[in-house]
């Protein structure tokens, strides 16, 4: 009994037990339900996260290798570029230097030669200098020509002074004739108009006076210095004088008028003809004469016959005149010198 | 008895008229009397006169209207209103040389006045009487056909053209052949009046060979001939290019030079005037005259003479210095610029400044070294002087303006420029400041010279407006500058420091 006992009250206390534990596993059930569900939920991380992490990993293997070798690609091309630039650079540079003394030498060859504009410009200064001194020579030249002719000028006018006034000579008056020749060696010492007693020499004039032959004065112009004989004339120049007498003014001013020569050895110029040879041609054949003025109408003549052909003339402006006035130039100039209009 | 009678009665009447004319001849050569002899009604007395019997009276007649016509424009017009003029053309060709040449004076008296006289003698048909006497023998007649022909011509084109129309240039030319003096020179002159108007004239000129015989007459001794043959070379080659180096062919120019040393002035004047048209169409013409040393002889010219002739001289160096850059640095080699600059001293006329002005400017603006001759003449302070003068007249201050302009924009001598910072008005300022910001950058002694002179400061002084290049100029200078220097130089810094004394709180 007592094990009976013993079993009821396990029994019971078993039962007790029992409904206790039950009561316990039913208030807990919930909780441990919830921890059971945590747990597992924690653990279902895990594995996930675990999976995941494996998945990164592999990822980041894959974009690892990826990234590397398009990295890689890129370098390998950047390289590629870079090289190809520095080369390009260097052939750039290379043609830089080329065309640098390509351009340099062509434009001294052909288009612009520096030293020879410096030279140039040295060679017009000198050039200037000489052509400054060849002018400051002329001019030289032309200033003593013009001092000449002036001096000239002077002395036939006071020669021609001196011809006039012959007449005031010094001399004095001696009754016999034949004390004349004591006459010049005392004529410095004659009182007169240029020979004063009171100078110690006598007057240019006076010198003058005695030098000049007397000459009755001519109406016609002496055109040239030749015509005055007897002068000492120390300013001898080769030009021909371009004056007549002072005063007698010609209208027209002739260049360079030679001097005629000496009337020497009469030698044949030009074709040797017998004396009335021309005139005879002249008389046959008329439209040959081209140059020679015969007759004293000659001028009257040909106009008269210039008038005939007038007519025809004005109708054509062409060639003829120039015919008639050439031949004009052979006519020597008629000596009367007409009123002059201005 | 009675024939003897009547006889005396018409010769005292011829003597009568003789007396009359050649008094009225004698009295019309001082012009003092002109005015009471048209009072008298000469005119009217002298025209029946002209168609005298005798043929004296009929010259001396003639002579007096000459000398009346010349003298007064009035007494022209009324002979051509008194219709003398037809019939003097029509006895042109009849009479002897005498009435000729009167009547060929009494011509020119009267187309020298005016073009509608020249026309009036030209509606006459003066022209062709006056061509035919160009064909006659006596140069008398001929110098007096040609002058009045030149005296027609010289007015307008219309009036050359019937000139040459008539066939006149052939016997001018060959009247230049002649040997004498007189009528060289009135056949120079007239060939001049002809081709001044027009380039189809001048070709007509030279077409009949006129440059040949001119050319032969350059040396000749005669002064006035000289000056007509330069003077008719001058006005050929005005015209055209081809024309001018038609001139050049005939070789006359070194020897045109020995004239340039001619005691008459106006020989010289037209041997420059003569170079300055040459020069003035292409590089080559000027070329060729500067290689025989014509800038040598033309500065000369103008060192020796003074006034209205230093004109053509001028123009020719400005001329040559435009057509290219080696051509200006040959007239700065030939000491171009030292005589201009004399020439604007010396000269008051404003039209010859102006001149002088134009040139130095064609000659300074090519390169940095033109620009550096011009400036180191000094030129640029008196060209500034010119254009800020109000008495200068408008074209004076217009090309000085440019001249400035041109060479300032090339000038890169800073000496030269720093007084033009001082007076320059604000459009001229510009440029001068451009160029101080374009050589300051690279050059540290012009930045130390630019300091001490107070050029900076004066730049400091400058007030432009923000965003005028102006004021980027400045900015450029500015910065060439280290700041402290910039800011020491600023005006009004001296008050702003003395302020910052004002606040400033010993430690």
């Amino acid at each position: 009994m007592a094990e009976l006992l013993k079993i009821k009250r396990e029994f019971e206390e078993f039962q007790k037990e029992y409904c206790c534990r039950n009561r316990e596993a039913e208030e807990n059930r919930e909780k441990e339900n919830q921890a059971a569900t945590q747990i597992q939920s924690w653990f279902r991380g895990c594995k996930v996260r675990a999976y995941l992490s494996h998945l990164h990993k592999k990822a980041i293997i894959i974009q690892k290798i990826w990234r590397g070798f398009t990295a890689r690609a890129h370098v390998r091309q950047m390289v590629k570029a870079a090289y190809f630039i520095m080369k390009m650079n260097f052939y750039e540079e290379m043609a830089v230097r080329i065309q640098r003394r390509w351009r340099g030498f062509f434009v001294r060859k052909h288009i612009h030669n520096f030293y020879a504009r410096k030279k140039y410009m040295e060679g017009l200064v000198m050039k200037n200098e000489l052509v400054r001194r060849e002018l400051d020579q002329l001019e030289e030249l032309q200033k003593r020509e013009r001092d000449c002719l002036d001096m000239v000028k002077e002395h036939t006018a006071k020669v021609y002074q001196a011809q006039r006034l012959h007449h005031l000579l010094s001399t004095k008056q001696r009754g016999s004739p034949m004390r004349r020749m004591s006459l010049l060696n005392q004529q410095s010492r004659c009182p007169g108009v240029f020979n004063s007693p009171f100078r110690p020499a006598p007057h240019e004039m006076e010198l003058l006076l005695r030098q000049v032959k007397y000459q009755a004065p001519t109406r016609l112009a002496s055109r040239g210095k030749a015509c005055l004989l007897g002068i000492p004339s120390s300013t001898s120049s080769s030009f021909p004088a371009t004056l007549g007498s002072p005063l007698i003014k010609t209208s027209r001013t002739y260049s360079s008028r030679p001097i005629l020569p000496p009337i020497g050895n009469k030698k044949q110029q030009g074709l040797s003809r017998e004396a009335g040879e021309a005139w005879e041609q002249r008389l046959h054949c008329r439209e040959l004469m081209l140059c020679l003025q015969t007759s004293y109408m000659h001028l009257e003549e040909t106009q008269n016959q210039l008038r005939q052909l007038e007519p025809v003339r004005l109708r054509e402006t062409g060639s003829t005149p120039y015919h008639l006035s050439h031949g004009s130039n052979s006519f020597p100039h008629p000596a009367h010198t007409g009123k002059s209009f201005r | 008895m009675s024939q003897r009678h009547v006889v005396q009665v018409f010769e005292q009447y011829q003597k009568a008229r003789m007396q009359f004319v050649q008094t009225v001849a004698d009295l019309a050569n001082r012009p003092q009397n002109i005015e009471l002899l048209q009072n008298a009604g000469v005119m009217s007395l002298l025209c029946p006169l002209m168609l005298d019997v005798v043929p004296s009276i009929q010259h001396t007649a003639a002579l007096a209207l000459g000398r009346l016509a010349d003298n007064s424009e009035d007494l022209a017009e009324a002979v051509v209103k008194e219709d003398i003029l037809p019939q003097l053309a029509h006895s042109l060709a009849s009479q002897n040389r005498f009435y000729k040449k009167a009547a060929a004076f009494v011509l020119r008296a009267v187309a020298k006045h005016s073009p509608e006289l020249s026309q009036a003698v030209v509606a006459c048909r003066g022209v062709d009487a006056l061509v035919l006497c160009l064909e006659e023998f006596d140069p008398g007649v001929k110098e007096a056909a040609a002058w009045a022909l030149g005296n027609i011509a010289r007015h307008n084109a219309a009036l050359s053209q019937s000139v040459v129309d008539a066939g006149a240039v052939p016997l001018l030319v060959l009247s230049l052949l002649e040997p004498e003096m007189a009528l060289k020179r009135i056949a120079a002159s007239t060939l001049s009046d002809i081709s001044k108007h027009t380039p189809e004239l001048a070709q007509t000129v030279v077409d009949t060979g006129a440059i040949a015989h001119l050319a032969q007459m350059i040396l000749s001794p005669d002064t006035k001939l000289k000056r007509q043959v330069f003077a008719a070379l001058t006005q050929i080659s005005k015209h055209s290019v081809s024309l001018a180096e038609m001139v050049i062919e005939a070789e006359i120019f070194p020897a045109a030079m020995s004239c340039l040393r001619d005691p008459d002035e106006y020989v010289k004047k037209n041997v420059v005037t003569l170079m300055r048209e040459v020069v003035k169409h292409t590089p080559e013409l000027a070329q060729v005259i500067v290689n025989c040393g014509g800038l040598e002889a033309v500065i000369d010219y103008l060192g020796n003479c003074h006034g209205n002739v230093r004109l053509p001289g001028i123009m020719m160096l400005g001329y040559v210095a435009a057509h290219s850059e080696s051509l200006a640095m040959a007239v700065i080699v030939s000491k171009g610029v030292p005589q201009l600059a004399l020439c604007l001293s010396e000269e008051s006329e404003d039209h010859i400044k102006a001149a002088t002005v134009w040139s130095v400017g064609q000659i300074g603006h090519h390169t940095p070294e033109h620009a550096k001759a011009v400036a180191t003449a000094n030129l640029l302070p008196k060209i500034l002087e010119l254009y800020m003068n109000a008495s200068s007249s408008e074209d004076l201050q217009t090309k000085s303006k440019k001249a400035l302009k041109s060479v300032l924009q090339k000038c890169t001598y800073l000496p030269s420029l720093e007084p033009l910072l001082y007076e320059a008005p604000s459009n001229i300022l510009k440029h001068v400041v451009c160029q101080f910001s374009k050589v300051l950058p690279h050059d540290s002694r012009a930045r130390r010279l630019f300091v001490t002179s107070g050029g900076l400061k004066k730049v400091q002084e400058i007030e432009a407006e923000p965003g005028s290049p102006l004021q980027e100029y400045i900015n450029a200078i500015n910065g060439c500058f280290p700041e402290e220097i910039v800011r020491y130089y600023s005006p009004g810094y001296s008050e702003a420091l003395l302020e910052r004394l004002d606040d400033y709180q010993p430690a």
